[in-house]
């Protein structure tokens, strides 16, 4: 049994340890949102915040997890940042398919919160873990900025 | 590909086989579309009350529900396809959503390809540009002569805007939703009048996109997100060797991990099915399957290659012809010879395969996302030998198409690994299965010759392709003069004006890879060879690339133009620095028209940077600008990964590659600037999914050889030939 919190809601989970995060989320909780794209953190679709940090789930041990908080892409609109990032991905059209966007949603939240002005390197950096097969990072590079002026009230 | 047996799509040739139907929605409501309900596979209507087929259902509340006949993979077909209804439907977006199709080449083919309910090919809007727009305009008609009726006035007094029917003279305002139940009692227009382009408020405008909420809080369902009551997980191992046999598996080290429920196994491949995807995944390693290799035991790519290469001296089938181009190549001042391979490739999409099968003693459902639904209906039912009509599909959101969701493989693969349980499975593959087990665009090997006369222009062109005909698999039908049409497109009806010209089409099949389309199609592989050698021919007339190509445009005001857009837009001409350089491709296909210019630095290690790429766009009528920046930009991207990294290879029949270490793409820190600019056309509306995709690899490469001397004629880049000595 591992107990943590998702988005806020505690929850028991009788499960194997050594279950990666991923699979408890989306199997277990069915919350769908967090996706799979790879496996082997080359990804970052599985991406998801543990107490604020961006994490990729698909490498991490549910029992890692173990009485803290994660949030999720069905959560993070309730930080600022989250919330911030989200509405400049709608202003600017970023998403195609949309497979890979919660884990880019994520990680820009993240990149944000840790860095309120970042740079145009800073962006390419820290979004360079997340692939997107449909080639939206034009407009994540874009986003991305108008998400960080948001936040900031700017 | 697609587009070679493409017809308009206007009202007029539809309405032999359907017509407009209308009747009354369960639950209150209108609904309208192409069809007739007697001619429709059963089990595929939309749920109504009197059954006819749909594009649209218009609800009390005057919420209007577009019914999309192709599917959204990204593409925004889930916006655009809503906008062509809209605009002649008189509604605001506002009031509009999507559903997805049931599957139905009856109701939802798309004209543009031979009536067969698919998305690909680039062909969504060239398909329903018109039928999207005469089922709204016949269903605004229904609704004015309803309007008309209760408001006792003749309908010429009668006007619609954003949903509601208004008669000025009085001053009422009637809504849409009031209007249905009436409506669908009315017989449905014969005649349609669609606006005139300059009335248009919605198709030309940058509308948002309807699945854009959905797609940023996580809600968007896509196939591998399906949640059935009862289901349970799968994980799957097929044999690493096409043509192999599962040999033997350890079940009981398999039922040894917690969670495990059972374990499924194929003649060529195992699966193990638990109450989640780990258990089933350590499930299937502890099964420790074994397979029997069979007779691509030992096939490695040269072999293929090789096979190719002999195969492309055999005399090929007479694509296209004008002129003498052997009297004419004779006659030359100049004469160039060239070999251009084109890889393997996998998808590669973000979400892996996966499809979620329930199968009943005397039906099925299936929850997949799919770009061919009613073929897919159609094999599972053949596999499991019940009735097409017990067979259902429920469509959802893809998470990227390029061409593997055209394929049903692992959906009728997914049948039967469920058809050995009593419970809904969801199979998943894993990402190494995913890209080794992948249907893969074919290897081809081109050899082209060309010829120019003292004053290097441009009079003779010999061509010919050799590789895997898909559409013989595919479209059997379109095969029966031996040429695959999609092999050859792109290479056939050229923008330019040669007098001699003949390209010809040699099947070869590659043995132990299933070969299937990928994005761009025969236009993507026909480009990179074409407009390499242009710029080999243009180098050896001493010309400017952009100029070279422009003198041979004379009859291509479309190609000229969005060429000489792409110059001024790059800046063409001006000095650039050590080891960097521009090049320029054109392209003309899927009805539409691109020019790129691709900026490179190759690093002294021979690795190549794309720093920026120059798109001009002519597709005609542009019905959302948004979508068609997005898919531009999406098509340079996913070329460029093609170009510079992708490659699938075979060693001892086993593909080499397995996720994205091994298979690389490209990152947003190695993305370049992308620019682009739409060409204001009235023409009609053409492609806009592939094409920059498809002009995306010569621009590079006539950029590495402006950079640094050296012509790239086998894609990948091999990154040794570009070290700086
Ligand atoms: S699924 Fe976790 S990084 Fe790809
Ligand atoms: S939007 Fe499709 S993978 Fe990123």
């Amino acid at each position: 049994m591992v107990n943590f919190s998702v988005n806020g809601a505690k929850v028991s989970v009788p499960i194997e340890d050594d279950t990666p995060l991923l699979w408890v989320i989306r199997d277990v909780l069915g919350m769908t949102g967090t996706k799979f794209g790879c496996g082997i953190g080359q990804c970052g679709a599985c991406t998801v915040h543990l107490d604020g940090e961006p994490i990729r789930s698909c490498l991490t041990q549910v029992s890692d997890v173990a009485d803290r908080e994660v949030t999720t892409i069905e959560g993070v609109g309730a930080t600022k940042a989250g919330k911030a990032v989200q509405q400049a991905w709608l202003n600017l059209e970023v998403v195609q398919c949309g497979y890979c966007q919660s884990g880019q949603i994520m990680t820009a939240a993240a990149l944000i919160a840790a860095t309120p002005e970042p740079s145009d390197t800073d962006i390419d950096q820290g979004m360079s873990g997340n692939i997107c097969r449909c080639g939206t990072y034009v407009r994540i590079r874009e986003a991305v900025k108008e998400a960080a002026k948001a936040a900031a009230g700017k | 590909m697609l587009n070679a047996k493409s017809s308009a799509g206007g009202a007029g040739e539809l309405s032999r086989r359907r017509f407009l139907q209308a009747g009354a929605a369960i639950g209150g409501g209108l609904l309208i579309g192409w069809g007739d309900t007697a001619d429709a596979e059963p089990g595929s209507m939309p749920v109504a009350e009197f059954a006819p087929n749909a594009f649209i259902r218009i609800g009390r509340d005057g919420k209007v529900t577009v019914i999309s006949p192709s599917i959204e993979m990204g593409q925004g077909t889930y916006t655009s396809l809503p906008m062509l209804v809209a605009e002649e439907l008189d509604v605001d977006m506002s009031a509009v959503g999507f559903e997805h199709s049931p599957p139905s080449d009856k109701l939802y083919g798309n004209p543009a390809i031979g009536g067969a309910q698919i998305t690909g090919g680039s062909t969504a809007i060239r398909g329903f540009y018109k039928p999207m727009r005469e089922a709204g305009a016949a269903a605004r008609l229904m609704l004015l002569d309803a309007a008309a009726a209760k408001l006792a006035v003749g309908v010429v007094e009668l006007t619609t805007a954003n949903g509601h029917v208004i008669h000025a003279k009085s001053g009422q305002r009637i809504s849409y939703g009031a209007l249905v139940d009436d409506a669908a009692k009315l017989s449905v227009p014969s005649k349609v009048t669609l606006k005139d382009p300059s009335q248009f408020r919605i198709i030309g405008t940058p509308v948002k996109r309807l699945d854009g909420p959905e797609k940023v809080n996580g809600s968007a369902k896509f196939g591998i997100d399906a949640q059935v009551p009862g289901m349970k997980i799968a994980a799957i191992a097929i044999s690493p060797v096409f043509g192999g046999k599962l040999a033997s598996v350890n079940e009981a080290a398999a039922f040894a991990v917690p969670g495990v429920r059972q374990v499924a196994k194929l003649d060529e491949a195992v699966a193990v099915i638990a109450d989640h995807y780990w258990a089933a995944k350590k499930g299937l390693e502890a099964a420790a399957p074994k397979f029997d290799d069979g007779p691509n035991a030992k096939l490695d790519t040269a072999d293929i290659v090789a096979a190719l290469a002999k195969a492309s001296k055999r005399d090929g089938v007479v694509a296209k012809k004008e002129g003498n181009a052997a009297a004419a190549l004779g006659a030359a001042a100049v004469k160039l010879n060239s070999v251009y391979e084109n890889p393997f490739l996998a998808h590669a999409t973000m979400e892996p395969v996966n499809c979620t099968v329930h199968v009943k003693p005397d039906s099925c459902d299936i929850w997949v996302g799919t770009q061919i639904p009613s073929s897919a209906q159609l094999a599972v039912s053949e596999v499991l030998g019940i009735d097409r009509d017990k067979v259902s599909i429920h469509n959802s959101l893809l998470g990227g198409g390029f061409g593997r969701r055209l394929e049903f493989d692992f959906i009728v693969l997914a049948a039967r690994i469920a058809k050995q349980s009593s419970d809904p499975v969801k199979v998943i593959w894993s990402r190494e299965e995913d890209i080794q087990h992948d249907m893969y665009r074919p290897y081809y090997y081109d050899r082209i010759t060309a010829g120019l006369d003292g004053e290097g222009k441009l009079v003779a062109w010999k061509h010919r392709i050799t590789g895997s005909s898909i559409m013989a698999r595919f479209f059997p039908e379109s095969f029966k003069g031996g040429v695959d049409i999609d092999a050859v497109d792109g290479a056939t009806e050229l923008p330019y004006d040669i007098p001699n010209l003949l390209v010809d089409y040699v099947r070869e099949e590659p043995p132990g890879i299933p070969t299937a389309f990928w994005r761009g199609v025969g236009p993507t592989r026909n480009a990179y060879v074409v407009e390499s050698f242009i710029d080999e021919l243009a180098a050896a007339a001493k010309k400017d690339p952009v100029e070279f190509r422009r003198e041979l445009t004379g009859k291509s005001p479309r190609a000229r133009y969005v060429l000489d857009r792409v110059a001024a837009m790059s800046n063409w001409g001006t000095p650039m620095g050590p080891r960097k350089g521009r090049g320029v491709a054109l392209l003309s296909a899927f009805g539409s028209y691109v020019a790129e210019v691709a900026e490179v630095t190759v690093w002294d290690n021979g690795e190549v940077h794309v720093d920026r790429v120059f798109a001009v766009v002519d597709c005609g009528q542009v019905v959302n600008p948004n979508t068609v920046e997005a898919q531009i930009q999406s098509g340079i991207v996913f070329g460029i990964s093609a170009t510079l990294w992708g490659e699938i290879t075979l060693k001892d029949g086993r593909v080499q590659q397995s996720n994205f270490d091994s298979y690389r793409v490209l990152r947003i820190d190695e993305a370049p600037k992308i620019e682009v600019e739409v060409v204001k056309s009235s023409e009609a509306p053409g492609g806009i999914g592939e094409p920059g995709t498809s002009a995306l690899a010569p621009a590079v490469l006539n950029a590495v050889y402006a950079a640094t001397g050296v012509r790239v004629r086998k894609q990948p880049i091999d990154a040794a030939l570009l070290r700086s000595s």
